[in-house]
């Protein structure tokens, strides 16, 4: 979503002289159109996350709109207190962008994922946070969040291309199905998209949601998970602060009857080994055979307990 | 006959720490060391030094009751308002509140933040084509965040002139001495190292803080200024530079003698 996210922001630095572009020493390769573009108004912090979100909130407080980009973590969970303090409390209109979220940077390792920055970002006051699916929503999300005045955070990650399926980027509907509703946010929905045809036909409705805090389930859809009886939720993060809380926390007392729920969310490292991003998706059961599985079994007796593992951060090495 | 400069800045620092010894002392809190040591370092600059489009930045935020009492020196803040200091339901909490009181732009308190704050202001100004000035005032035992470090390498490779850091060197911190925790010296050169261009001072003295302010001043480039206020945590308390007059709130002997003292400066310098 780099790319389309380079192209967004080039069309908004474009038209307003206030849009400020903060690195903190990333973008080879790719952000030189915008270093070319905007010139004194784009500034490379170093690598001092935590300076850069401090600065861009006293730029903010000078009627200027910065936009800090770094690979995910470093953008979100480095400099935490910073984003609560100096931007959020204040209700600055900075804007963050973080690239690779979830397991996005692969075999660059734990140190590079961010399976925590919604749950956490999504915590903070006036903070709004925006999970592009489709490459083209990366599109909307810059539109939307220049306009918007406050704190923002868009986790970029590998896109898909639309081709057809609807725009608007929040509670979209992408399938239709009868025996569960599946709620999914970011580019893992393409794990589920794709093992769609090998379900029975019309088994699994499926929405995608893109902004945290999820303030509202609407009617219909609640309706509609009431109907199927089965619920499922998957995401790229750790459950805690996640889609599957949110979702949960909002459904709680709208439901008439007791649903299935089966929430899908990642566990970290099970194993301790790292691979690509596909890879991690498979090991922590939210893509390929391991999602089908559960899927599957959750469907055939609709009695399969949550199977998410404690999140272990650390991991033994051994020699 | 009309206060000489130095005579009416001894006036508004009398005036300032008065009030916030009251606030203190009504409050039962702490922190009074913190503020004594920096109000007559931000008495010379709300009254000696800044002009009106410029702005201060307390990022020592446990001192608030100084810049409280400040901003009830300058009319910002009523007699009424300083009176809640403290109190449930107040603006006027132990650290700098954000977005509710003219005078203070950013919540302060958690160490560290306010000279990347203030670098952020002092790049917008200089990108805005302002004059305005920022002035950043930090403890010393704040000075062991990393983050001052990243700041102070920003400034200076940003060549923000306008902004100046007035550093309280009071040579204690929350549990220890300074050079003790993790010692700071030398730490002129280490500023300068770091591109700034640094003056000394007794934080003290007003007639010293405004030859070094000149000293500053006189040799302008694109250097960000950074002034060493050399100060006694606690000055003037019975218990003063001891780790105790960072926490420990006045007793009320304390609270009286302080004021007759206050009281008698003040007869002396008449």
């Amino acid at each position: 979503m780099r790319k389309e996210f380079v192209a967004a922001f080039l069309e908004v630095a474009r038209r307003d002289e206030r849009v400020l572009f903060l690195t903190g020493d990333l973008g080879f390769m790719a952000l030189e159109p915008v270093r070319d573009l905007m010139k004194s108004r784009f500034i490379n912090a170093g690598v001092a996350e935590q300076n850069m979100v401090s600065v861009a909130a006293g730029l903010a407080a000078r009627g200027f709109q910065p936009w800090l980009y770094s690979i995910a973590p470093f953008v979100t969970l480095r400099p935490y207190e910073q984003l609560r303090n100096d931007v959020c409390l204040h209700n600055l209109d900075v804007k963050v962008v973080g690239n690779g979220g979830g397991f996005g940077y692969g075999i660059m390792g734990s140190t590079h994922h961010t399976l925590e920055d919604v749950g956490s970002l999504q915590m903070l006051p006036n903070m709004k946070v925006r999970v592009p699916f489709f490459g083209e929503d990366v599109a909307d999300i810059v539109e939307l969040a220049h306009q918007t005045r406050g704190p923002s955070y868009l986790r970029l990650g590998q896109g898909i291309a639309r081709k057809g399926l609807p725009a608007p980027f929040n509670w979209r509907k992408l399938a239709n199905g009868n025996r569960a509703v599946a709620i999914c946010s970011g580019p893992i929905t393409k794990a589920l998209l794709q093992l769609l045809p090998e379900f029975e036909a019309n088994a699994i409705a499926v929405y995608d949601v893109s902004q945290f805090p999820v303030s509202e389930i609407p009617a219909e859809l609640v309706k509609e998970i009431g109907r199927c009886g089965s619920l499922i939720t998957l995401e790229e993060h750790v459950s805690a602060g996640g889609l599957g809380q949110s979702v949960s926390h909002l459904l709680l007392g709208r439901l008439k009857n007791p649903i299935q729920y089966l929430p899908l969310s990642a566990t970290g490292y099970p194993s301790g080994k790292y691979g690509s991003q596909n890879w991690h998706w498979e090991e922590n059961g939210l893509a390929g055979k391991a999602l089908k599985d559960r899927i599957s079994a959750f469907l055939k007796n609709k009695k399969d307990r949550p199977a998410s593992l404690p999140y272990q951060p650390e991991v033994e090495v051994s020699q | 006959m009309k206060a000489t400069p130095t005579e009416s800045l001894q006036t508004h620092a009398l005036n300032i720490k008065r009030r916030f010894l009251g606030m203190y002392r009504n409050a039962n809190a702490g922190h009074v060391g913190c503020s004594l040591s920096c109000a007559e370092l931000l008495t010379f600059v709300r009254f000696g030094w800044m002009q009106p489009q410029d702005e201060i930045l307390l990022s020592k935020g446990h001192a608030a009751a100084v810049l409280y009492s400040l901003l009830a020196e300058d009319g910002t803040l009523s007699e009424e308002e300083i009176a809640t200091f403290y109190k449930d339901g107040t603006w006027l909490a132990a650290h700098p509140p954000p977005g509710k009181i003219k005078g203070i732009r950013f919540a302060t308190g958690s160490l560290g933040h306010g000279l990347s704050l203030a670098a952020g202001l002092s790049l917008g100004d200089k990108m805005r084509g302002s004059d305005a000035r920022v002035f950043c005032v930090t403890s010393d035992g704040e000075i062991n965040e990393g983050t001052i470090w990243e700041a102070a390498l920003f400034a200076a490779h940003h060549k923000l002139s306008s902004l100046f850091w007035l550093i309280d060197r009071n040579r204690i911190q929350g549990f220890g001495n300074t050079e003790d925790v993790m010692g700071l010296e030398p730490l002129r050169q280490k500023l300068e190292a770091f591109g700034w261009k640094v003056e000394e001072a007794n934080g003290h003295d007003f007639t010293e803080m405004d030859l070094a302010r000149r000293r500053l001043l006189n040799n302008t480039g694109n250097q960000p200024c950074a002034l060493i206020c050399h100060t006694t945590k606690g000055r003037g308390m019975e218990n003063e530079n001891t780790v105790g007059c960072h926490y420990l709130p006045l007793t009320a002997a304390q609270y009286e003698l302080m004021i007759q003292n206050l009281d008698q400066a003040e007869k002396k310098d008449a």
